[in-house]
């Protein structure tokens, strides 16, 4: 038994290695290790959830989690409406649409970093879009975002939507294309405007598109973490901080891998929020079809 | 009311599916062009600034703003990037981070396809029990925050020698790229006919045989949408690069964030904008060549489990 397509079983065994090692074993790792005190090396010092205790109690954690919760909402919403605006513009059987479309998507080619950095060059409070207004002649404009913190988080979602809204729009594009052709001959017939059979017929039929392009939306803002490092580096003050980068300043910067571990371990709790009800879904779904 | 519903018909008939407008002008239109085009302006004005600021002097960079054409073109600040721009005590610039990126992505690449079409291949035609369920894991491994697995896997490393080495790093890009590339090679693999299979076995060919002699010489198009999806990836990765290299092997991103925000000296944005640039060159390159397969790979990428 064991040596029926033994071929098969040699050759999978990265494979396995990857996601019985890796993927489920490291992570468990980490969840274990999140209840000990561990500091500059793991150790077995069982503390119970002294971590999560602190986690939560630190406002640096707090503030990036209200941070997350912001930048996350926005982009959610905002790359959504944008994306799915875009790609049912760019349905219309207008000329140039590879144009605009390679436009649209070029960003999401590039890293993190590049992005970020730009953005700050962009944003820059001396040289940036606040003087080229001023210089039009509007001297008291004021747009600098990444110096003030109350609006830093909404400079770094800039930066965001101009990396990721080109993915929603190539999703929703297809999405769009899937559309049986006779539901627009139907809605044509029955005289209803074109923004209302998009809003009211189209985007209901789309929620297979909808609902890839939300979760993976949602994966990344969780990931968030270059952007910042390369934008603001968490500033001014705690004005970017993200969950992400306290996970990485605790284990690699701090010397508190403990911290490091109940907080990378919350980001996972927040994934499966995510997850586990889609999964629940498309099992729904392919169940039904 | 009847007419009412002509004149709507009418302005969504103009719009809509069919052959195109023949009207060159129509208020519909006028709305849509004008939408994409301020939205064009949104997505096009950072590369425009990127490029005009790494074509100045920084006198000139001082005395206008970020959209401000040059008025003398120099090329100085792509060189200085390239080449003498300092990171800690290294003053060789870009050019190291590009040299470290191309060992790290070359080896990444290919180590990450191999593994992941036989993977594939496995999957889609040598199902053994629990292969499955093998790949649902990882499927969902896929969207485990990095943060989660980042230490364990120092550890590992450190195990077996390859912490801070650049082998380290490309067993880690393989096996973080797996998922999406396993899911592309057995969702290309399932699709072909299984009498292709069939007639390879009844020749003799065993496992190995059928997937070197029969199925690669048809997997082209599959590996080129695998390649572009890796190395745009890999060359865009932070977070791994930072992680398991020494600083004298860091990888273009890592090396151009410490030029850019280094906090000695004064801030030189020419020189810092050519290196932006130099560095997202790679990446748009194999956009802007690659074309539809790009949207092939995210499209790949889409339609996870």
């Amino acid at each position: 038994m064991l040596f029926r397509n033994l071929s098969s079983k040699v050759a999978s065994i990265p494979m396995a290695v990857t996601a019985l090692v890796i993927f489920i074993g490291c992570s468990a790792w980490t969840v274990v290790y999140s209840f000990t005190g561990s500091r500059l090396l793991p150790k077995t010092r069982w503390v119970g959830f002294d971590q999560y205790d602190r986690l939560w109690d630190t406002t640096r954690w707090i503030v990036s989690i209200e941070n997350l919760a912001i930048y996350g909402g926005c982009m959610l919403v905002l790359s959504l409406a944008l994306g799915f605006t875009m790609a049912a513009l760019l349905d219309q059987r207008i000329r140039f649409e590879n144009t605009f479309r390679t436009i649209f998507l070029y960003p999401y080619a590039l890293s993190f970093v590049v992005t970020g950095l730009t953005w700050q060059w962009m944003l820059n409070p001396t040289f940036g879009l606040q003087k080229v207004v001023r210089d039009m002649g509007y001297v008291d404009f004021t747009f600098a975002p990444l110096t003030d913190g109350d609006f830093a988080i909404y400079g770094v979602l800039l930066a965001g939507l101009w990396q990721g809204t080109g993915l929603v729009m190539v999703i929703m594009l297809a999405g769009l294309r899937g559309i049986d052709e006779d539901i627009w001959k139907a809605a044509r017939v029955d005289g209803i405007p074109k923004w209302k059979t998009y809003l009211v017929i189209v985007l209901p039929m789309m929620r297979g598109a909808i609902i890839t392009a939300l979760v993976l939306v949602a994966t990344s803002i969780i990931k968030v973490f270059d952007l910042i490092v390369a934008q603001t580096q968490g500033g001014p003050g705690l004005a970017t901080e993200v969950p992400a980068k306290y996970v990485m300043d605790m284990m690699f910067r701090n010397q508190n891998l403990g911290q490091g571990f109940a907080a990378s371990t919350m980001m996972l709790l927040f994934v499966m929020i995510i997850l586990v009800p889609w999964t629940l879904y498309e099992f729904r779904e392919r169940r039904r079809g | 009311m009847n007419s009412g519903r002509d004149a709507v018909a009418d302005i969504s008939a103009d719009m809509a599916r069919g052959p195109r407008p023949k009207k060159a002008f129509s208020l519909p239109n006028f709305v849509i062009y004008s939408t994409l085009t301020l939205l064009a302006m949104y997505y096009l004005a950072p590369l425009y600034v990127m490029i005009v600021t790494s074509l100045k002097t920084m006198p000139e960079v001082r005395l206008g703003n970020v959209f401000s054409l040059p008025r003398e073109i120099t090329i100085e600040p792509w060189i200085k990037a390239w080449a003498t721009a300092c990171t800690g005590l290294n003053c060789d610039g870009l050019s190291r981070g590009f040299w470290n990126s191309v060992q790290i992505l070359v080896p990444s690449v290919v180590l990450s396809i191999a593994v992941a079409s036989v993977n594939g291949y496995a999957l889609a035609f040598w199902r053994f029990k629990g292969a499955n369920i093998l790949f649902t894991i990882l499927l969902f491994g896929a969207f485990i925050p990095y943060q989660v697995m980042l230490y364990p896997i120092v550890m590992i490393l450190r195990d077996i020698g390859l912490y801070g080495d650049v082998w380290g790093l490309v067993i880690v890009h393989s096996i973080f790229g797996m998922p999406i590339l396993t899911l592309l090679f057995r969702n290309y693999f399932s699709s072909l006919p299984l009498e292709l299979i069939k007639a390879a076995r009844v020749d003799g060919a065993g496992f190995w045989g059928i997937l070197i002699r029969v199925l690669l010489p048809m997997s082209a198009p599959i590996v080129v949408v695998a390649i572009i999806l890796q190395v745009t990836g890999i060359w865009n990765d932070f977070l791994f690069g930072v992680v398991y290299t020494r600083p004298d092997s860091y990888p273009m991103t890592v090396q151009l964030n410490n030029i850019v925000n280094s906090t000695f000296g004064e801030k030189e944005y020419n020189v810092n904008m050519a290196a932006t640039i130099i560095t997202g060159l790679v990446p748009l390159v194999v956009y802007f060549v690659s074309g539809k397969l790009f949207v092939r790979g995210i499209a790949a990428g889409a339609v996870k489990g």
